[in-house]
């Protein structure tokens, strides 16, 4: 029989590496009820299905696959007596009171009630829908997490000759891993393999060349004249396997009524507008989708949460604290994160906050301060800063910028009013890759004025 | 061989409306489709409108039908238990040349015999629909009009006419109709098997031409004409329109409209372009373009980046241009229901019943003493009391787990689609059966899942799993197979 609590500490929505790293923090930090709930038959989230290698080497100071961290992350707190998970729970709704509606098989329907919550949702993937890619509507057009996860968790490969389009780093994930599946990598070097920065393929580099059966990755398309993911996968995900790497095309057509049949690729002008012209088809059964993610943050707009336009997640302060009070959030609902590591962090951030904010701990804000982007910055997260008196200051602060454009050798300024607080020098930037800078806690205790981040070219 | 008394061919709202009203009588009912699932065809992808009938002409079959299929409507609503939203429908004008066309409208929806027809002013309309654009002067409301989900009204006739023992065949191509030499009925050879029917009933869409001239009637053609959509999510609407709001019709259409759903939901579209391609549902640039640059002639801002999909329907023009209906002039024991497209939603019920007292006089049938009004109830979650809910989780867990998420689907609801009568067998047949699917991620989520439960609960392999249509396979074995 399950106990319910009549009051928690904390109410943590979402058991992936957001809500277990969060809940781990809350208690270290004198929390005494932290109840997670998790709407999947098990928590670690997404990371379940990520069965690659490549997390936890700044979390954990270790290389970890992906069910690993989250057995990390769930290790930490499996047997805290602080806290309660629920799984196969979900939330349907988060009210301003603090309490929430949740259901599952054992509860039924049930109102739980807190002193916060967190909100750890993380992110659901782009769909086809949403990027508007004419053609037909037959079976064999799949997110790559949807693919993912019938690959790595149900054991079914979702098809035999697959084109990709987007390089976000779960397609390039998914090209490797239906490669590896299907036991059939071309011999064709193709062009855009051949240096480190990916060069454009052309439709020779294309192997229609059958071999040896299984399911072979044809190609991967790129919408913007560079990559979408880490330059790692880039190497080992594509130039490893022989896939060419088509920049600056996309799919202008989906052939097939009952299942795929092929794809009509183009080049596409500068504002992403597919060049008459310069059309060719592929022959495939599959197309994965990997063209972004987007948070999950239905439950934070019915609670009438500010949801910032570019983030699409919540708007926070340093402590991950959302504009309703007592509210907070972390991981990838706030905003697309890297990597995981990055997201046990801030949540380790909202736990720690959280805690405090449940126990009346938390010094009085004395500074209301805005956080903006200036020059070539497109997001900056937190967005805000809710400063104590100078004195209270203890802990620094990470700002996590996302750039607009890739540029090198640039130099990042973080500026309150006129004078500049820190100067970052960038050999890259690129906006694949999150970047972080620390504003010192002896800044903090003196910072009188909104903040902008920008880049100086 | 497999003996009955009246085969319909096609599973379109046409089909199992006809159906529905055949199984009142003492008659054997077999309905054949040759998709996986009911519903597939122009019954899929429309613009789910229960029209007051002031468009066709006076004294045509098609405002004849709209007209009393829209009173039927009316009446099954509660009976059928149907998905229906009774918002009243508008036509804007913003030139003087429109609102004379208004006019003519009015005068001829009377004429059709649609109550309650007003022409209202811009103000008036913007009091309901504050996001239509300033420059619309003046509205012909139409207070009968109404939004449905037309696959459910399917759903619901095909469940209807189950329970009264009618026999549903999907999966069911039919490919040749013998006349027998005494003219005591067909022959009629499908993809599973021969059966031997004493009527044929034609309802088969875009495709009745073809069937029609299978039993020996070439009188028609039908042609396709494609219309294409694109679907916002459900947190737009409060940027878009509550209700129908129509264009001043054109010769071939009723033009690009902005419209609700019973979902919560808004639509644009659709476009009209014939095409010679029966299954042609693809989506183009062009299409779209066209589509939006419609509906911004009446909302200025269209919140394209909450679009979660595009889709394309194919009405079934006759080349006579009105409904095809009844006895056919060639072949005693086939009846047309050929060349339904817009209005034929709306008409369907009374379709249904024309056709099936028609087929019924003629067999000398009379209608059955124990038919059973209305369908089994659907437990649906969302809609459902604090204290409904759990009393229905406590007694069968499966309703307390959620599978879609956007739309809050438990698996109790997949199952139950699954295992009503005419269920689903395929993911799209669920997704249209419970919504699971239909939210803004698009089945990302959910998709394996309930590719999974369909599996578990049909005993197939989940590589025999489709997603909608006949070869519509989803998934692989991971074992390497000779090429």
């Amino acid at each position: 029989m399950i106990e319910i609590k009549d009051l928690y500490d904390i109410i943590i929505v979402g058991g992936g590496p957001a809500g277990l790293s969060a809940a781990h923090s809350a208690v270290e930090n004198g929390a005494e009820s932290v109840l997670v709930l998790e709407r999947d038959r098990e928590v670690g989230g997404i990371l379940q299905q990520c069965i690659h290698n490549g997390f936890g080497l700044h979390h954990f100071k270790e290389e970890l696959t992906g069910p690993g961290y989250a057995q990390r992350c769930y290790e930490m707190v499996k047997d805290l007596p602080q806290v309660q998970i629920l799984t196969n729970t979900m939330v349907l709704e988060v009210r301003e009171n603090k309490s929430v509606l949740a259901i599952s098989p054992d509860l039924g329907t049930v109102e739980i009630k807190g002193k916060t919550i967190i909100l750890t949702m993380g992110c659901r993937e782009r769909t086809r829908g949403a990027i508007r890619i004419p053609g037909g509507r037959p079976a064999g057009i799949f997110t790559a997490g949807a693919a993912q996860r019938m690959v790595n968790i149900e054991g079914y490969l979702p098809g035999r000759e697959v084109v990709i389009l987007g390089s976000g780093d779960i397609g390039l994930i998914m090209a490797r891993r239906m490669s590896l599946e299907g036991c059939n990598v071309s011999e064709k070097k193709p062009s855009s393999s051949t240096k480190r920065t990916p060069a454009d393929a052309s439709p020779a580099d294309i192997d229609n060349d059958w071999g040896n059966g299984g399911c072979r990755v044809k190609a991967v398309l790129e919408i913007c004249p560079f990559s979408n993911g880490l330059t790692r996968n880039m190497v080992q995900c594509l130039d490893d396997f022989n896939i060419p790497l088509f920049l600056a095309h996309t799919i202008v057509d989906i052939k097939g009524t009952d299942r795929v049949t092929g794809v009509t690729v183009a080049k596409v002008d500068e504002k992403m507008q597919p060049i008459p012209g310069t059309e060719f088809d592929i022959p495939c059964d599959t197309v994965l989708l990997s063209v972004g993610l987007i948070p999950e943050n239905e439950l934070s707009r019915e609670l009438g949460v500010s949801l910032h336009p570019l983030t699409s997640g919540p708007i926070v302060d340093q402590h991950r604290e959302t504009d309703k009070e007592g509210i907070f959030a972390a991981g990838n609902v706030v905003h697309v994160h890297d990597l995981v590591d990055f997201v046990s962090d801030e949540a380790e951030i909202a736990g720690k906050y959280a805690a405090l904010t449940a126990l009346g701990k938390l010094a009085p804000v004395e500074r209301r301060l805005s956080v903006n982007t200036g020059n070539a910055v497109r997001t900056c997260v937190p967005q805000k800063l809710n400063l104590p008196s100078a004195d209270s200051v203890t802990a620094g602060t990470r700002l996590f910028m996302r750039v607009t454009k890739p540029m090198k050798k640039v130099k990042l300024l973080v500026k309150c009013g006129d004078e500049v607080v820190l100067s970052k020098p960038l050999m890259i930037a690129k906006p694949s890759e999150m970047i972080a800078v620390e504003i010192p806690a002896d800044k903090m205790k003196t910072l009188n004025g909104d903040i902008t981040v920008g880049i100086e070219e | 061989m497999k003996e009955v008394d009246v085969v319909v061919i096609g599973g379109g709202v046409t089909g199992t409306a006809i159906l529905s009203y055949l199984s009142r009588y003492d008659l054997r009912c077999m309905l054949v489709e040759k998709a996986p699932d009911i519903a597939m065809g122009t019954t899929k992808a429309n613009s789910a409108i229960l029209h007051a009938g002031f468009d066709a002409p006076t004294g045509s079959n098609k405002a004849r039908l709209n007209v009393e299929g829209n009173a039927l409507y009316h009446e099954l609503k509660d009976e059928l238990d149907l998905d229906i939203k009774w918002t009243g429908s508008y036509v804007v004008a913003k030139t003087d040349e429109e609102i004379a066309a208004l006019e003519e409208l009015k005068a001829r929806g009377e004429a059709n015999g649609v109550p309650g027809l007003e022409i209202v002013s811009g103000e008036k309309l913007r009091e309901s629909e504050p996001n239509l654009t300033e420059e619309i002067k003046a509205a012909l409301f139409a207070p009968t009009a109404g939004l449905c989900w037309p696959f459910g009204v399917a759903a619901a006739f095909a469940e209807n006419a189950a329970e009264n023992g009618a026999e549903i065949v999907r999966d069911c191509e039919v490919i040749r109709i013998t006349p027998e030499a005494d003219g005591s009925g067909f022959i009629v050879r499908t993809m599973q098997g021969e059966l031997k029917a004493k009527t044929v009933v034609n309802a088969a869409g875009v495709y009745a031409d073809k069937v029609s001239a299978l039993a020996g009637d070439d009188s028609f053609t039908i042609t396709p004409r494609k219309g294409e959509y694109i679907l916002f999510d459900k947190t737009s609407q409060q940027s878009l329109v509550k209700g129908i709001i129509f264009p001043v019709p054109s010769k071939t259409s009723k033009g690009i409209l902005v419209c609700a759903t019973t979902h919560g939901n808004v639509f644009i579209g659709p476009n009209a372009n014939d095409t010679d391609n029966k299954e042609d549902l693809s989506v183009s640039t062009p299409g779209m373009n066209e589509i939006i640059a419609g509906a911004k002639k009446m909302i200025a801002n269209l919140p394209m980046g909450a679009a979660i999909t595009q889709f394309a329907g194919l009405r079934a023009v006759s080349s006579t241009g009105d409904f095809i209906i009844g006895r056919s002039e060639k072949v005693k024991g086939l009846y047309q229901a050929a060349g339904i497209q817009s209005p034929g939603l709306t008409s369907a019920p009374a379709i249904g019943k024309e056709i099936a007292a028609m087929v019924a006089e003629d067999l000398g049938a009379k209608e059955k003493a124990e038919y059973k009004k209305g369908r089994p109830p659907q437990p649906v979650i969302r809609e459902m009391t604090r204290e409904e809910q759990k009393k229905l989780i406590q007694d069968d867990k499966r309703y307390g787990l959620i599978v879609c998420r956007c739309e809050t689907i438990t698996e109790g609801e997949i199952c139950d689609a699954i295992h009503r009568p005419c269920g689903a067998r395929t993911v799209d047949g669920v997704k249209r059966r419970t919504r699971a699917g239909m939210g803004r991620c698009q089945g990302g989520f959910c998709g394996p899942r309930v590719a999974l439960i369909l599996a578990r609960e049909l005993h197939l392999p989940v590589t025999e799993i489709r997603k909608d249509g006949e070869g519509s396979f989803l998934y692989y074995d991971k074992e390497q197979e000779a090429y």
